[in-house]
C-alpha cells in the first residue's frame, strides 16, 4: 500500500515537516525574546517537541510527570501570576484526562494558557486508538472562550503558533505526528485567527477542510476539475471562532459544501460549519470524517484509506453535494 | 502579642458572624465548612502573614491565598470584605442573581479572589503554578493553599503533592482543614486518607499537625512554615466543622450540617454563641 497512488498523505505536493515539529521550532524561536513564556510538560516533551524550548530555557520549563490534571492546574497558576503558559501533551490525554481542569482552572477564569494537543487524529498510526485524539476539537470547542486552531502544514503551524502566543486568552492548538505535504511557503503562510484561507476558487461547491485534510481537499479539487466540477477550497484553520463571512460567501456563491476533517462526526469542524451555514444560508452539506467510532492500529496511510479520509472520498462527497443542490 | 491575639480572636468572631449572617440571608451555602477554617483564614489575612493590599489586588508582589475548598467561600468573602476588597454590605448579596459574591469563588468577578474554585482538588496545582512563577520572577511572595480533608480524595492533590516536593517549593504552604466530615458522613468512613501528615511526609513535605481552631497554634504553625527551607509545608489543621456554633448544631442533631444555612429562627442563638466564644 506504500505506493504513490495509495492515498494517505502522499500527494503531489512536497512533503514538509510534521506540524508538531513546526510548533516546537516556532515555540523555541519565539521563546527566545519572550521571557514571559513558560512551558509545563507531562513527560512527553520529546514527542510534543517542547523539549527544544526546554533545552534552551530550563529555568522556564517544568516537567510535572505523567499527571495531566496537575499539569493544567500548574499552568493556570503560572498564567494567573502573569506568565504565558504553554502546555503540550497528546491531544487525547490533555483534553480527555484533564478536561475538568481545562474547564475550571483555565476556561472559567479565562487564563492565558496555550494548550497544544499533539498526535491528533488517526494519522499517528501504529499506536492505535488509545493514543488517537479524535474528539479533542469537539471538547476544546465546548470550553467557553477558547480559540481552537487546526493548522494544515509546517509553515501555517509556525504562523499559528505565533498567533496563539500573541493572543490574550486560552487557545487550543491541534498538531499531528507525521510529516505532511507543504501547502504554504514562509511568505504565503498567513494565519489570522478566525479568518479562513481560500486556497483555490471555484463556483460549483466549496470544500471546507483543516489539518491534514487540506492537502487532500486540494487533490480532490484538482480531480474534480478534470470532471468539470469547479471546487473552492477553504483552509478553515480556526474552528472557533469560525469564519462566518467565508462560509456565507461559500454558501451563497457555490451553493454546496463538503466538510473534511480528521475527527469524529460530532462536535468538530463539520458541526460548526453546519451550525453556521444552517443559520446564514442553508445549502446541501456532505461530510468526510471519522463518523462515530474508534480507529485501530496500522500504517498511517492505510488507516486513512480504511477510515475514508482520502481525496477520493472527498470527491465522492463533492459530487453528492452538487447533486443535492440540483435536486 | 497578647493584644494582637485578642484582636485576632475578636476578628475571628466577626468573621464567623459574617459567615452565619450571609448564608442565612442567602438561604443556602456552606456555613459549617467555613466556620471550621475561620482561625486559619483570620490569621492569614489579619495576623500579618499575608502581605496584601486590598486597594491593589493584582499587586505582583502580594502573597497569594487560594481557597481550594471553594464551597467555604463565605469565610473568604468575610475576610476579603473586612480587608476592604469590596464594600462589606456586599456579602449580604451572597448567591443572589447579579452579585459577584457567588456561591463559589469567581476570580473574574470579585477582587481578592485568587482562583476560581468549586470543583474540588484543583487549588494545590494552581498554587504550585504561582510558586513557580515567583521562582521564575525571583520574587519572594508566599502562596498559601487551603484544601478540605474530604477534598484529598481527589487524585490531583497527590499529583500536585509529588510535584511541589520535586520543585522544593518552600514558598508554598498547604493547610488541610481537617474538619473530619464530608458531604455524606465522616471523612474517615467515606474514604480514609489517614494518616494525612504521614502521606505528605512520605511525599517529601514538612508537616505539622495542629489544633486549627486554636489561634495561638495557628500563628505558631504559620511562623514555622515560613522558616522551612527547600521543601513545601503541609499543616494538617484539626478543626471542628461548625466551630463557633457547635452547641447549636448539637441541639439541631447535625454536627456535620453540610451545605445548608441556619434557618432564620436560629440566627440570634448562633450569633449569641459566637459572641460568647464557647
Amino acid at each position: 500500500m506504500a505506493g504513490a497512488s495509495s492515498g494517505g498523505l502522499q500527494t503531489k505536493r512536497e512533503l514538509g515537516k510534521a506540524t508538531r515539529d513546526a510548533f516546537g521550532r516556532a515555540l523555541e524561536a519565539i521563546g527566545e525574546n519572550h521571557p514571559e513564556i513558560v512551558v509545563v510538560d507531562g513527560d512527553v516533551s520529546n514527542s510534543t517537541r517542547t523539549e527544544w524550548f526546554g533545552k534552551k530555557h530550563p529555568d522556564r520549563f517544568f516537567n510535572v510527570g505523567i499527571a495531566e490534571s496537575n499539569l493544567v492546574g500548574v499552568a493556570a497558576g503560572l498564567a494567573a501570576s502573569g506568565k504565558t503558559s504553554v502546555i503540550a501533551s497528546f491531544a487525547a490525554f490533555i483534553t480527555c484526562n484533564a478536561y475538568d481542569q481545562l474547564r475550571m482552572s483555565v476556561a472559567y477564569p479565562g487564563l492565558n494558557v496555550k494548550v497544544v494537543g499533539s498526535h491528533a487524529g488517526i494519522s499517528i498510526g501504529e499506536d492505535g486508538a488509545s493514543q488517537m485524539g479524535v474528539e479533542d476539537v469537539s471538547l476544546a470547542c465546548s470550553l467557553p472562550g477558547f480559540v481552537v486552531m487546526v493548522p494544515a502544514d509546517e509553515e501555517s503551524t509556525k504562523a499559528a503558533t505565533k498567533a496563539m502566543l500573541e493572543h490574550q486568552g486560552p487557545v487550543y492548538l491541534r498538531v499531528g505526528r507525521p510529516d505532511v505535504p507543504k501547502i504554504y511557503t514562509v511568505s504565503s503562510a498567513s494565519f489570522q485567527i478566525g479568518k479562513a484561507n481560500k486556497l483555490r476558487d471555484g463556483s460549483d461547491l466549496t470544500i471546507v477542510a483543516n489539518g491534514i485534510m487540506v492537502s487532500l481537499a486540494l487533490d480532490a479539487a484538482e480531480a474534480l476539475e478534470s470532471q468539470g466540477i469547479k471546487a473552492r477550497v477553504l483552509d478553515m484553520h480556526t474552528v472557533k471562532p469560525i469564519d462566518r463571512d467565508a462560509l456565507l460567501a461559500a454558501a451563497r456563491e457555490t451553493g454546496a459544501l463538503v466538510v473534511a476533517e480528521e475527527h469524529l462526526a460530532h462536535g468538530g469542524l463539520g458541526s460548526s460549519v453546519a451550525y453556521t451555514v444552517a443559520e446564514l444560508h442553508p445549502v446541501p452539506i456532505r461530510y468526510v470524517n471519522l463518523l462515530d467510532q474508534f480507529a485501530e492500529s496500522g500504517a498511517p496511510d492505510e488507516l486513512l484509506e480504511k477510515f475514508g479520509l482520502t481525496a477520493g472520498k472527498i470527491g465522492e462527497a463533492a459530487k453528492a453535494a452538487v447533486a443535492a443542490k440540483k435536486g | 502579642m497578647a493584644n494582637n491575639l485578642d484582636a485576632l480572636l475578636a476578628r475571628a468572631k466577626s468573621i464567623r458572624e459574617d459567615i452565619v449572617r450571609m448564608t442565612t440571608e442567602a438561604g443556602s451555602g456552606h456555613p459549617s465548612s467555613s466556620l471550621s477554617a475561620t482561625e486559619v483564614v483570620t490569621a492569614l489575612y489579619f495576623g500579618g502573614f499575608l502581605r496584601h493590599d486590598s486597594k491593589n489586588p493584582h499587586w505582583p508582589d502580594r502573597d497569594r491565598f487560594i481557597l481550594s475548598k471553594g464551597h467555604a467561600a463565605p469565610v473568604l468573602y468575610a475576610a476579603l470584605a473586612q480587608s476592604g476588597y469590596f464594600p462589606h454590605d456586599e456579602i449580604m448579596t451572597l448567591r443572589k442573581t447579579g452579585s459577584p459574591v457567588e456561591g463559589h469563588p469567581n476570580m473574574k468577578r470579585l477582587p481578592g479572589v485568587e482562583a476560581s474554585t468549586g470543583s474540588l482538588g484543583q487549588g494545590l496545582s494552581i498554587g504550585i503554578g504561582h510558586a513557580l512563577a515567583a521562582r521564575v520572577d525571583r520574587k519572594d511572595y508566599h502562596t498559601y493553599v487551603m484544601t478540605g480533608d474530604g477534598e484529598l480524595d481527589e487524585g490531583q492533590n497527590w499529583e500536585a503533592a509529588a510535584a511541589a516536593a520535586k520543585f522544593g517549593l518552600d514558598n508554598l504552604t498547604l493547610i488541610v482543614d481537617r474538619n473530619h466530615f464530608q458531604q455524606t458522613g465522616p471523612a474517615e468512613e467515606v474514604l480514609n486518607m489517614d494518616p494525612i501528615d504521614g502521606k505528605f511526609t512520605a511525599f517529601g513535605w514538612k508537616t505539622q499537625v495542629i489544633n486549627g481552631n486554636d489561634m495561638r497554634e495557628v500563628l505558631t504553625a504559620l511562623d514555622r512554615a515560613n522558616a522551612v527551607k527547600g521543601m513545601p509545608t503541609c499543616i494538617v489543621s484539626l478543626t471542628h466543622k461548625g466551630q463557633g456554633i457547635l452547641n447549636l448544631l448539637r441541639k439541631l442533631g447535625d454536627t456535620n450540617f453540610h451545605g445548608k444555612p441556619l434557618p432564620l429562627k436560629y440566627l440570634d442563638e448562633a450569633l449569641a454563641e459566637i459572641a460568647a466564644g464557647v
